[in-house]
């Protein structure tokens, strides 16, 4: 079903082309291409400093690239007046790598705020609002009143995640979502990602290190190596690719373990 | 091409068409509340055929029209919706069937206002406690690493230095220019009556002295370096990085807070020294220009009529504000608590506290130095 949904003949909701980041004389990205398309998961790796984040950031406007461009839903967001250029990000959600839920707001209110801010909800709805939002991230009811600081790593990103679902956005970034999280944790987070996908229709652009993540909630998978994406694909076909640093990210024993543990029977 | 979400209301029947989204939450929510308070929430007689578009916010309304429970079990009673729209709506019921909201916590003014009142006098004696326990912590710290030189943090204390007095030099000495120009204009005003303006320079010899080069000092240095060691030691602890010192063996008072004492008890005396000069000069200046007294006369005056017991008054203070104004803002630094809105708090609370008994200081110790006749 999910391959079925990453049809290559839809037009991608994300384009980005001959991207570059530069830092100084540090070079980042150089001339890179990627593609979301509607309904996918698309799952970004790659190893420590390749870029991830920097490429996450820059999608979602948060850092200016050196050169290149960004078509989100067809529109050049880089040419965009900064008026619509908000318009365009509220069809955005983000969900940072520590949580960044605002330390003085409770869940409830965090969640509220984007609501009572860009839609002009009551507060009484807004929160109550909110509260779905945290139960649909699978967070338990008591929990809406309590502040960040209460909770434990898992508990943040879950409520991460409904504040960055809360004005229904058509795309989901994500940032190492299961980093940090126990390996149960991290397999009901997958799945959540996975119910939420289907359920809203949302199409996924997921940083992460995490195999298991990749195996089971990735449509597709990108390998940024050397500033570039090196290949974007199905997990088999990437992962079948000859180049070093996949070879050992996917045939290395992490590797080798996450895969039986998605194809038990196929294991030999 | 869409119609704004609303209920038909048919022959007993309810027709969910439309948008039911997010933009169109306001009217749609007071047609399900009208409509809540006639019936029990229930699948009963709802059609969901003329549905348009569907958010998460359109599936609560829905929800709260045909319950968590049914909710949960759409596929049963309307197999036609597209499988994404069911998908949606069984994952909300599912999500929010056994979902109790928080209980509210009833109103009780009065006893609120009490426990209030009540929380901040015990925070405010604990204040006082941890502060004195602090206080002893850092002497103690001192006394044990005063006879080993191997343990002194040289260059931290050099760092602290160049930040809290270096920097801070070009401010005090403009801020006390400042007030020692107002101090002899108000002076010359005053003393013109009498005739005896040209006491303005044991006005402001004497003002500067004893009084306004240490406290004009100690008050910058409060607002200026114990916010600054606040948020500093507030961040490493929201970072956990207080935590580390500990666990690697090591302690926070004499890694962290010792150099920063020191560099501070360094500091104040020769700033409080340059807040002199400044605000003398100040002072020499509008003399000069408003009272016609030369600098050469300014300055026999200050030799002959002014002791220099004042200036070791003055100078003798500023240790020991330094010394409370550097405690102050480490311990606030060390109670921050992980949010943002603590270090903001706590920075604003050393700032206070340590301008608070800077002044307090001052006085009792006027008081005090005038009874010895010093």
């Amino acid at each position: 079903m999910s391959a079925a949904r990453a049809s290559r003949n839809d037009a991608p909701l994300i384009r980005v082309r001959g991207l570059a980041n530069r830092f100084g004389a540090h070079s980042v990205h150089e001339d890179l291409d990627i593609d979301l398309y509607p309904g996918e998961i698309l799952g970004v790796v790659g190893g420590s400093g390749t870029g991830k984040s920097v490429l996450l950031r820059s999608i979602v406007g948060l850092l200016r690239p050196s050169a290149g461009h960004i078509e989100v839903f067809g529109e050049d967001l880089l040419g965009l007046s900064a008026r619509d250029r908000s318009r365009v990000e509220r069809r955005f959600g983000v969900l940072f790598q520590r949580g960044a839920l605002f330390t003085s707001l409770s869940l409830q209110e965090n969640v509220a705020l984007p609501l009572i801010e860009h839609i002009g909800l009551s507060r009484a709805d807004a929160e109550a609002l909110a509260r779905v939002k945290l139960a649909l991230a699978g967070l338990p009811g008591d929990a809406a009143i309590k502040y960040p600081a209460e909770l434990s790593g898992g508990m943040i990103k879950r409520a991460a995640l409904a504040r960055a679902l809360a004005l229904d956005p058509e795309v989901l970034f994500l940032d190492e979502p299961t980093a940090g999280l126990d390996p149960i944790g991290a397999a009901a987070f997958d799945r959540l990602i996975l119910t939420l996908r289907d359920a809203l229709g949302l199409s996924v652009f997921l940083v992460t290190h995490d195999l298991d993540t990749l195996y089971t909630a990735c449509d597709r998978v990108a390998v940024l190596s050397q500033g570039q994406v090196l290949v974007a694909d199905r997990l088999d076909v990437v992962a079948a690719t000859d180049d070093d640093w996949i070879h050992d990210y996917f045939h290395g024993p992490r590797g080798r373990a996450a895969h039986g543990a998605a194809h038990p029977v196929e294991e030999p | 091409m869409t119609e704004p979400g609303h209920i038909d209301q048919q022959d007993g029947r309810l027709a969910i068409a439309g948008d039911w989204t997010l933009v169109h939450y306001a009217t749609l929510k007071n047609q399900v509340e009208r409509l809540a308070q006639a019936r029990e929430p229930s699948p009963e007689g709802v059609d969901l055929e003329r549905l348009a578009a569907l958010d998460t916010a359109g599936a609560v309304l829905l929800m709260e029209l045909v319950g968590a429970g049914p909710l949960a079990a759409i596929d049963d009673w309307a197999p036609d919706l597209p499988a994404t729209r069911r998908a949606l709506l069984r994952t909300l019921g599912e999500a929010m069937a056994d979902n109790r909201p928080p209980p509210a916590r009833p109103a009780r003014p009065l006893r609120d206002t009490l426990a209030r009142t009540g929380q901040i006098v015990e925070g405010l004696w604990q204040q006082q406690r941890q502060l004195l326990g602090f206080i002893g912590q850092v002497l103690a710290t001192l006394a044990a690493t005063a006879w080993r030189p191997s343990r002194w943090r040289l260059t931290s204390m050099v760092a602290q230095l160049h930040q809290t007095g270096l920097n801070a030099l070009p401010i005090v000495a403009l801020l006390t220019f400042l007030v020692g120009a107002v101090v002899a204009f108000l002076g010359a005003t005053v003393l013109r009556d009498f005739g005896a303006t040209i006491y303005t320079v044991n006005l402001v010899a004497f003002a500067f002295l004893r009084e306004f080069g240490v406290l004009l000092a100690a008050i910058l240095l409060a607002g200026r370096t114990a916010s600054a060691f606040t948020a500093q030691l507030g961040a490493m602890k929201a970072n956990e990085e207080l935590d580390a010192v500990r666990t690697l063996g090591l302690d926070p008072i004499e890694l962290l807070v010792l150099p920063r004492v020191l560099a501070m008890m360094l500091t104040l005396p020769i700033l409080t020294f340059v807040g002199m000069l400044s605000g003398i000069l100040g002072g020499a200046l509008v003399c000069l220009l408003a009272l016609d007294i030369s600098l050469v006369q300014f300055l026999a005056i200050l030799q002959r009529d002014i002791p220099l017991n004042h200036f070791l008054v003055g100078l003798a203070k500023a240790p020991l504000f330094a010394f409370l104004v550097a405690v102050i803002g480490c311990l606030e630094g060390f109670k921050v608590s992980g949010s943002a809105q603590s270090v903001g708090e706590h920075t604003t609370s050393s700032v206070v506290q340590s301008i608070f008994v800077v002044i307090l200081l001052d006085a009792v110790a006027a008081l005090f130095f005038m009874e010895m006749g010093w």
